[in-house]
Order: C-alpha cells, then structure tokens, then sequence
C-alpha cells in the first residue's frame, strides 16, 4: 500500500495487461472479458480502440496492435511485442501470498492441499517478493468445527444446543445452516434462526451439541447475510448505555468490546458502552473483579447490590440455597 | 491520466520493450508519438524533459522495471530499455482447484486495504492465462480486516528499514515512542501483531498493531538490520498466551436451569435437592471468585475454603462499590 493508485494509474496498468488478456482467449465475447476484468463493456470498448492505435516504432499497419472485433467478439491478431503481462508488484505479491496463507491456516477449510500448491506457485512466480514477512496462525478446535462443517455440507436443517452469552442460557432451536465465517479469531456458522425467524450467527465454540433433522437446509429468500466486515457486534444507539469505572486490569474491555467512550479519571478510567441486556451486563461486569465498578444506570446498581446481598446470605445460611431472588428477567 | 498520455506510456512501453539498444531520450523523442519538440527551444526542451521524467516515474510507480544504461562506452547519455524477462511475469499453470482457491484469497481482502492490490495480482495472472471461477468456495469464508499499520510495517519488514510508531498500551494513557527493527508481521487469532528488535528496550518485543496510533514512519536506510535466521515470528506473539495450570477443583452449586455459563465450564455435572453440584477445575482462585460472584444467588462455592472466603469477600466489595450515589472522583 505504497501508494493508492489514481484510476488514470489504474487504466495504464489494465491496458498493459489486456493484451495478453485478450491474447489467451481469442474470440472472447466482450462482455465476457468486461465482467472478468471488472470494467464496463463502455470501458472496455474505450481501451481497446486507445490500444488500436498504440503499437510498435514505425506506427505503420504491420506495427500497431491489432484486433478483429466480430460484433460482440475480439481477437488479437498482432500484439506489438506484448504479449506478457507485467510481473507482480510488491503489493499484489503481499496481497497474494498473505491472502493464501491465510486460507492455508483457516480451520475447517476444504482442499487445502489445492492452496498449498497454489500458494508454491504464486510464490514461484512472485519470485523474491514471495518472501512476504507475515506469518498467520489461525488456532482452532479442529474436531468440532470438522463435525459443524460437515454437518453443514450435509444441506440439512440442524437442531442446535446453544449458549448465548447474552442471556446466559443454553437452548434448542433449529436452524437452517448458510455459510460458515471466521471474523476476528473466532468461527461461525451462519444460519436461518426458525425460532428468531432471522438470520444468526453461532460460534462454533458455543455449540454445546447438534442434530442433523432429516429435512434439507432451507433459509428464506429473505434471509440476508450480515456484513460483517466492521464486527460482529455493532451496537446500535437503541441498546441501553452503561457506565463504568476500570482500573488497568480491566481496561482490556475497551479493547474487546466496542465502547462509546473512554474518559481518564486520576488513576482509573470511566468507560461508556452500549450493551445489548443488562443482565448479561451486570452478570459479566460483577464478574471482573475489583478493576470493574458500575456507576451507572442507578437500577444497575440497585440490582447489583440486591443480588449480592442475597448471594451472601447464603454463605450465612447452614445449607441450601436462599429464597429465590431477584434475578435478572 | 489524460488519453493522449495513456497512449503515449503504452507507446513507451512497447518502444522499449522491442529494444535491445539502450535509447536516449532524444532517440526515444524522436520515436515515439507524444513527445514531439524542438531541442533547440530551451523552453520547448525543458517541457519535454520535465514530461519525460514524469512517464517514467509513473511507470516505475506501476512496477515496470525501466533500465538505465548506455549503449556503447562512447555514448554519453543514459539511455533506457525495459527488459522482457524483468517485465513478464513468469510462466505460471493453475490446476482448476489452484485457481479457484487464488480466486478466494484474492476475495479475502475485499473490504480491506489490500483489496485493489490483491485484484490487480489476479487481474494479471487472468492475463497470464489462468482461469478462476469468481463462484468457487472453499467451505468457511474468513473476512480479513487489517488494521492500517499493515502496510507500512510490512514494506519496512521487507525493507529491513527501522520504524518508528507511537503505541499506547491500554493499562496507560499517554502513548509512547517506540523505534522498532520490524522482522515481521503475525496474524495470531485474528489480531494482528509486528515482531521485531526494540532498539530502547535492546530486546525482542511484539506490538499489536490496534494499538499502534498514528502513522508508521521508516527512518533510516534500507538493509539496516538482518532478522535472526530462523526466527519463529509466531512463537514470540503465541508466548504470552500459552496454557495455564489447572490445578484447582471447585465445588459449586448452581439453581437448577441457571447459570448456563459457569455449567459451561463444568468438568462434572451431578444433580442435587438444592440445586445441581458443578465440578470446574480451575487455576486462578480469584478469576474463577470474582466470575461466581457474578452470578450473585444463582450459583453458591461450597469449596474449597480459600475460593469459597474469596467469594465472600468478592460479594462484600460489590456491595460497597456499588453504594448509590456513585461517587466519581
């Protein structure tokens, strides 16, 4: 990422490649190279009649570029001596090769013998900027995401055993498999929820269990992936804002969970987050230790406080445990 | 880019692409379209050399490897050729699964920085005849993001040039200047994280790139250090992440159908009048405490002694932390 390119850098780099392009694939429809090149048939049209009339010294009919364009067809009859794209750049070798060994390392991946083979020959054709200083390891555990994919391959709806952390609880339900992601270190599986009636991502590392149903895979039309290229989570300003004091111990929050703010406070911090229950909120923050204290909304702390206080009357108590009390709903 | 100069660059190209003679710029001049003048103008000259030294900055910029030098020993002018074997990209034969998994890894970068890189690579091996299938899947999609001190710690990396950044750990406000010889990048767990010698600490360190604030800037010349042979990049980032001991075991009572998270982490499970009995096997007394203190009534630690007082002291701490008005500093 030297540099971003100027389109106009674009063109020249897309006409020096297009005619070796064109040269692999006589008669090639026009429109067929355009979407392959990811240009407009208007654009491809445009570079074609620029190369017409490039070509070698002398600049002469038997010098310059020529093509046959049958209707909706092109031909390169003679290639002006360009007939190999240029090498890779230091970008595009990076972008490559990383990309593979990304892929390589992706647990749960298919024919991975395929991407070590591909990544050895884009290496060898990269040549010296093979040597990409970026190593990738992905950790995963293997089995279980071997037996969701497989699953998943199966084309079969599933009943699911999940933990959803934000409730904590683990229920059934059954869902409609769609594709299986990795975002940010952790694997999912994407499916249609029949008892959310929407799509939801799981983490394979809480799927407690799973049965294939004999009945195949069928998401609705409707069923729209989520983009999921800036997290997984993206609280939205609906979600009830808590407040809360850390101390350095706890200050790896701001790093995990997306925060609204962070204020230095003397020695400690005061942290703005948006949580999606404040049942989980209460229940993961009390569970941090003394580097977490809640200072707001007040009936969190009022909760907090009341189920501590129950909590330790049954440390007070002989045996069993209290009456029940006021939890979370 | 105007038309008129993308068509003199591919003129240039294939000039001197098609010499075996090294060419002056008045030789190239007077060849190729697009550079017509009079010499004799100093003006008139002076434009033309201004342009000519832009076209071949821009080519340079686009990865074509221009070559300096003289054609005979009684030439005093530098002249240029380009190459073939420098300029092409090497012979390169994709088996349809190698294909089709460059094809994805070329998608990874899709919403990243490397994504225009990453489809002018592919752009080019089209050109060199390979066919990929823009359908072909491989079964789990992983979505790549990469944080902006990618790209320059990568280039700095593969330059053996010093770096330096400004880095803020989360336990500290201020960020800090850190000069840094970059062996390399790791992607460990979907984070990204650079490894190299700290020239203040005279130590190896490793830095995640999240925390990197502000622009990378390389100081200093190219080939300024040589990364350890055999240097295990992964293994200095997986370090500080290795397994803890476990050698604890707790005895916990949970309400019957709560506490889903902590049954979670359960190596035994056995129902009781009072609730169900969980066996967790553990290594921090106080990590595991302060996350039963969490779940406030829901959950009673029967021992052992040390975890079951640390419980308590936990419940007490909450109490008063959470005592209303929350009193900020």
């Amino acid at each position: 990422m030297s540099a971003v390119r100027t389109p106009s850098g674009d063109r020249l780099g897309r006409l020096l490649n297009l005619v070796p392009y064109l040269l692999a694939r006589p008669g090639i429809l026009i429109s067929e190279a355009a979407a392959d090149l990811g240009v407009t048939d208007k654009q491809l049209r445009e570079d074609l009649e620029l190369l017409w009339v490039c070509g070698l010294p002398g600049y002469g009919p038997g010098d310059l570029i020529d093509m046959a364009i049958d209707g909706d067809h092109v031909t390169i009859s003679h290639d002006a001596g360009m007939d190999k794209p240029l090498r890779l750049n230091p970008d595009e070798a990076l972008a490559l090769v990383v990309a593979l060994r990304m892929l390589a390392e992706t647990p749960g991946i298919g024919t991975r013998d395929a991407i070590e083979r591909a990544l050895a020959k884009i290496e060898s054709a990269a040549g010296d900027l093979a040597d990409a200083p970026v190593a990738v390891r992905l950790p995963a555990n293997q089995k279980k995401l071997a037996a969701v994919r497989g699953a998943v391959d199966s084309g079969h709806a599933l009943r699911l055993t999940y933990y959803t952390a934000a409730r904590d609880e683990t229920t059934d339900r059954v869902i409609d498999p769609m594709r299986m992601l990795m975002v940010g270190g952790f694997n999912y599986l994407e499916a249609w929820c029949r008892r959310a009636e929407a799509t939801r991502l799981f983490r394979i590392d809480r799927i407690d269990g799973f049965t294939e149903l004999d009945e195949p895979s069928a998401p609705p039309v409707g069923a729209v992936p989520h983009d999921v290229t800036a997290g997984v989570f993206r609280p939205g300003p609906e979600l009830p804002l808590v407040t809360l004091r850390v101390g350095r111990g706890g200050r790896w929050i701001t790093e995990y969970y997306p925060v609204e703010e962070v204020v230095k406070d003397t020695t400690e911090w005061l942290v703005t987050m948006r949580v999606t229950d404040l049942g989980w909120a209460q229940r993961f923050l009390t569970g941090q230790g003394r580097d977490v204290t809640v200072i707001g909304p007040p009936e969190l702390l009022d909760r907090i406080r009341a189920q501590a206080a129950t909590a330790l009357d049954q440390y007070a108590a002989p045996t069993g445990l209290g009456a029940d009390p006021l939890t979370a709903g | 880019m105007s038309r008129t100069r993308t068509e003199r660059l591919v003129n240039l190209v294939i000039c001197l692409l098609s010499t075996r003679r090294f060419l002056t710029a008045a030789q190239i001049a007077a060849t190729v379209p697009g550079y017509e003048h009079d010499p004799s103008d100093p003006r008139d000259h002076e434009a033309f050399q201004r342009k000519f030294e832009r076209d071949k900055a821009e080519l340079r910029d686009l990865g074509v490897p221009l070559e300096t030098g003289t054609a005979s020993i009684f030439d005093q002018e530098p002249g240029y050729r380009i190459a073939q074997r420098e300029y092409a990209l090497p012979d390169i034969l994709l088996e349809p699964d190698e294909a089709a998994a460059v094809g994805i890894a070329a998608r990874l970068w899709q919403h990243a920085g490397l994504a225009a890189a990453a489809s002018s690579g592919l752009a080019k091996l089209r050109a060199a005849g390979v066919e990929v299938d823009p359908q072909a899947t491989l079964g789990v999609e992983p979505v790549v993001t990469v944080d902006p001190a990618f790209g320059p710690l990568t280039s700095a990396a593969r330059e053996r040039r010093a770096v330096t950044f400004k880095y803020r750990v989360p336990e500290v406000d201020e960020p800090s200047t850190r000069r840094l010889e970059p062996w390399g990048v790791v992607c460990w767990r979907g984070r990204w994280y650079v490894v190299g010698h700290d020239r203040d600490r005279a130590a190896t360190r490793c830095f995640r790139l999240s925390r990197i604030v502000g622009d990378v800037r390389a100081t200093g010349r190219g080939g300024a250090f040589e990364p350890p042979a055999g240097a295990d990049l992964i293994s200095h980032v997986a370090r500080s992440s290795g397994p803890i001991a476990r050698n604890g075991r707790a005895t916990v009572t949970v309400r019957h159908g709560r506490a889903a998270g902590l049954r979670r982490l359960a190596a035994d499970v056995t129902p009781g009048p009072d609730g169900d009995r969980l066996t967790i096997v553990y290594g921090d007394v106080e990590w595991l405490a302060a996350r039963i203190a969490g779940y406030g009534p829901d959950a009673r630690a029967d021992g052992p002694p040390e975890l079951r007082d640390a419980v308590i002291q936990h419940l007490k701490e909450l109490i008063v932390r959470h005592e209303v008005p929350a009193v900020t500093a």
